[in-house]
């Protein structure tokens, strides 16, 4: 069982669905919205919340910025 | 289980965005390497306090707006000519952070004789280079660093070296050049990649606040709208065909006045 | 009463360079201006009051160095001849986009291509009408004398920062070889730091402090709209230096029924051909321009009703002659204007110029 659980929260209206988060996280926690934003993208979104780890790799490859990533110790 | 909402507080924030990252919405690609790279700079000016003391100068090419994303003063080059006009700002204000971003059409190609130039006179400068072996603002033509064989929409039957030479390394070349100090090859593609890269931004960021000489720091990097690909796949072509030919890694970690790698 | 020397044109440049507490100099050698940088390394004013001086790589380079530099809001320059500075066009047109104030020197020589390395005017249009690409105007001043290759560079700079404008110092082998009693400035000192942030900090990368925006150099705008009003304020500001800074030297107008209308050293050489047609009984003046852009058209419309014609005397096929026509034409009534000039480094001859406005001016009438 992890000790620790983290979150994502992506800024859906930036998300440009390049999809390079989802390929980043080794827990696999993300994945494309089948909904698009106000500029046509499949945003990315937590599928697998439970799943978080916060190991932030989403956020440092995203070439956006718009991912901020939270961790708790358990 | 616990809610999302107790995770999502300040006091657990581990990643976010720099404050010196401007709020737009960068023009580039979806997946482009370059909103990566302005990242990293955007961060390390900001955790090394670098703000006051920073001028960017800007290319022409993709990174032609880098100055609407990152919160400092900025110039804004023709085509090729940033190292020139980096060494202007330099000379006059040797107490200022200044650095390039230059793609591979602007400083391998229109630019080669002043990048060559200002890192032989060792101009204390950090040069980014953003290498993806093409054209992209242009709409994809060839490079100087294009691989053989490699479509691009002024190679369309692959690039042939009888007819337009070889692929540039202009990190090797520039390697030789007692003037600079630290000559690096990096890659942004997976996070542990982005980490090493900026590790390298910042010791070369150091070493022009140590008056140190050039730093030089390439970045291998992707176009998947002129290469034609998904970002995803256009990661895993650069690692396939790219890092051969580009390998990443330090050439050169030492002193100025030393023509070679002495690491 | 300054120091007074006997020196050449071009290393006066250097000395009033250094002077005027100028903070850099990037140039590249090329006759017959290599005086001006050799003066400046052999004087080491880095040592005396900080001045960078660097040779560049090329006259792209160096202009791009005075593009960075300028664009600290500093007062730098560079200097070059002819073809050095049709390598330089690519940069002064950004310079001029950018609005960015500094000083560059044309010592010209005649051309086109390689040409020669003698004296020429040959440059005057790239020098007035734009020389880069893109609607934009220098402000363009022509000494004709050692003592004015002294004078002008503190004016330049001075018209330089009034207008955020590339400023140009138009002058030609004979100038810049020719050695004369000059009166040198007095030091002035270089901005302080502090003083370049309280002058230029409101446009100038002077590092971005909490206090304001952060200041972008570009001449990029790709919205059209915004590009035509950057486009505006340029002419608008072009306009303005018309209306304010026409400056010329009117010699022997006042009862001139001819005049001679010439720059640098074709004005020295015109003023020996006005004394040689006064003392045939010829009423000749000499208008020499001081500024050629902007042109000081208001004299030429001034002196045109009460003279019987010009002549327009270059050293190059007839350039500033159409500015003097365009004059004569807004003052809506006729007067001739003609024009003498030689090319290929060769300096026309008094006698040749007094027979040129016998031949041209008077001759006709009679």
């Amino acid at each position: 069982m992890a000790k620790v659980r983290g979150a994502v929260v992506v800024d859906t209206e930036v998300c440009k669905g390049c999809e390079l988060c989802v390929e980043s996280c080794p827990e696999g926690v993300l994945a494309l919205h089948l909904e698009v934003n106000s500029r046509g993208y499949h945003y990315s979104y937590m599928k697998n919340p439970e799943a978080c780890i916060g190991c932030a790799n989403c956020g440092v490859v995203c070439p956006d910025t718009c991912i901020t990533v939270y961790r708790v110790k358990l | 289980m616990m809610d999302i909402k107790e995770i999502v507080k300040p006091e657990n924030l581990v990643y976010g965005k720099s404050e010196l990252l401007i709020d737009t919405i960068m023009h580039y690609c979806p997946g482009c390497t370059h909103g990566v790279v302005h990242k990293l700079m955007a961060e390390l000016i900001d955790e090394m306090g670098l703000q006051e003391k920073s001028v960017g100068v800007a290319p022409v090419g993709c990174a032609v707006f880098a100055y609407n994303y990152i919160d400092i003063d900025w110039q804004e080059a023709a085509h090729g000519r940033a190292p020139a006009i980096a060494t202007g700002i330099s000379r006059l204000n040797p107490e200022k952070f200044v650095f390039t971003y230059q793609g591979d059409g602007d400083l391998a190609s229109i630019g080669a004789g002043e990048i060559i130039h200002a890192c032989n006179r060792g101009e204390n400068i950090l040069v980014v280079f953003i290498n993806n072996g093409i054209y992209g603002m242009t709409g994809g033509q060839m490079a100087p660093t294009t691989l053989e064989d490699m479509v691009t929409s002024t190679t369309p039957c692959g690039r042939d070296v009888d007819l337009n030479g070889y692929p540039l390394k202009m990190t090797e070349l520039v390697a030789q050049l007692p003037g600079t100090s630290y000559v690096t090859r990096q890659s942004a593609q997976t996070a542990p990649a982005v980490r090493k890269c900026k590790r390298a931004l910042k010791k070369g960021i150091r070493n022009v606040l140590d008056r140190k000489g050039t730093s030089f720091v390439e970045v291998v990097s992707t176009c998947n709208s002129g290469w034609k690909m998904s970002p995803a796949k256009a990661n895993k072509w650069m690692e396939e065909n790219m890092f051969p030919y580009y390998p990443l890694g330090d050439l050169k970690d030492g002193e100025k006045g030393n023509p070679v790698s002495n690491n | 009463m300054g120091e007074l020397r006997l020196m050449k044109g071009n290393e006066v440049l250097a000395e009033a360079v250094i002077r005027c507490g100028c903070d850099g100099y990037f140039g590249y050698p090329i006759t017959p201006q290599s005086e001006i940088m050799e003066k400046l390394m052999e004087r080491q004013p880095w040592t005396e009051t900080g001045m960078v001086v660097l040779q560049a790589e090329s006259e792209v380079a160096a202009i791009n160095m005075v593009y960075g530099a300028a664009g600290t809001g500093k007062k730098v320059m560079t200097s070059s001849s002819s073809p050095g500075v049709s390598l330089m066009a690519e940069g002064i047109s950004y310079i001029a986009g950018a609005e960015l104030p500094c000083l560059i020197v044309n010592v010209q020589r005649g051309g086109p291509g390689l040409g020669t390395i003698q004296p020429s005017q040959a440059d005057y249009f790239q020098s007035v009408k734009g020389g880069g690409h893109g609607d934009y105007k220098m402000l363009v001043l022509a000494p004709s004398s050692v003592q004015e290759m002294n004078d002008f560079v503190d004016l330049a700079f001075e018209l330089a920062f009034k207008y955020r404008n590339p400023a140009m110092i138009l002058t030609d082998g004979a100038i810049g070889q020719m050695m004369e009693k000059v009166e040198l400035s007095d030091y002035k000192k270089r901005w302080t730091e502090e003083e370049v942030v309280e002058k230029n900090g409101s446009w100038a990368t002077t590092g971005k402090p909490a206090s304001r925006q952060r200041n972008v150099i570009t001449s990029l705008e790709l919205d059209s709209d915004k590009m035509e009003q950057n486009n505006l304020r340029f002419q608008a500001k072009y306009r303005r230096m018309e209306a304010e800074e026409q400056r010329y030297e009117a010699i022997q107008c006042d009862d001139a029924e001819y005049i001679f209308v010439a720059y640098g050293t074709s004005a020295r050489v015109c003023q020996k051909a006005m004394e040689i047609a006064r003392d045939k009984g010829l009423k000749v003046g000499l208008l020499r321009p001081i500024t050629l852009f902007p042109f000081p058209k208001n004299i030429v419309k001034e002196l045109a009703p009460k003279v019987k014609g010009f002549l327009s005397v270059e050293m190059n096929a007839g350039q500033m002659v159409e500015d003097i026509k365009q004059a004569v034409y807004e003052t809506q009534i006729y007067r001739k204007v003609e024009f003498f000039g030689r090319m290929g480094g060769i300096i026309p001859s008094p006698g040749e110029v007094v027979d040129a406005l016998e031949q041209k001016l008077i001759g006709e009438e009679k």
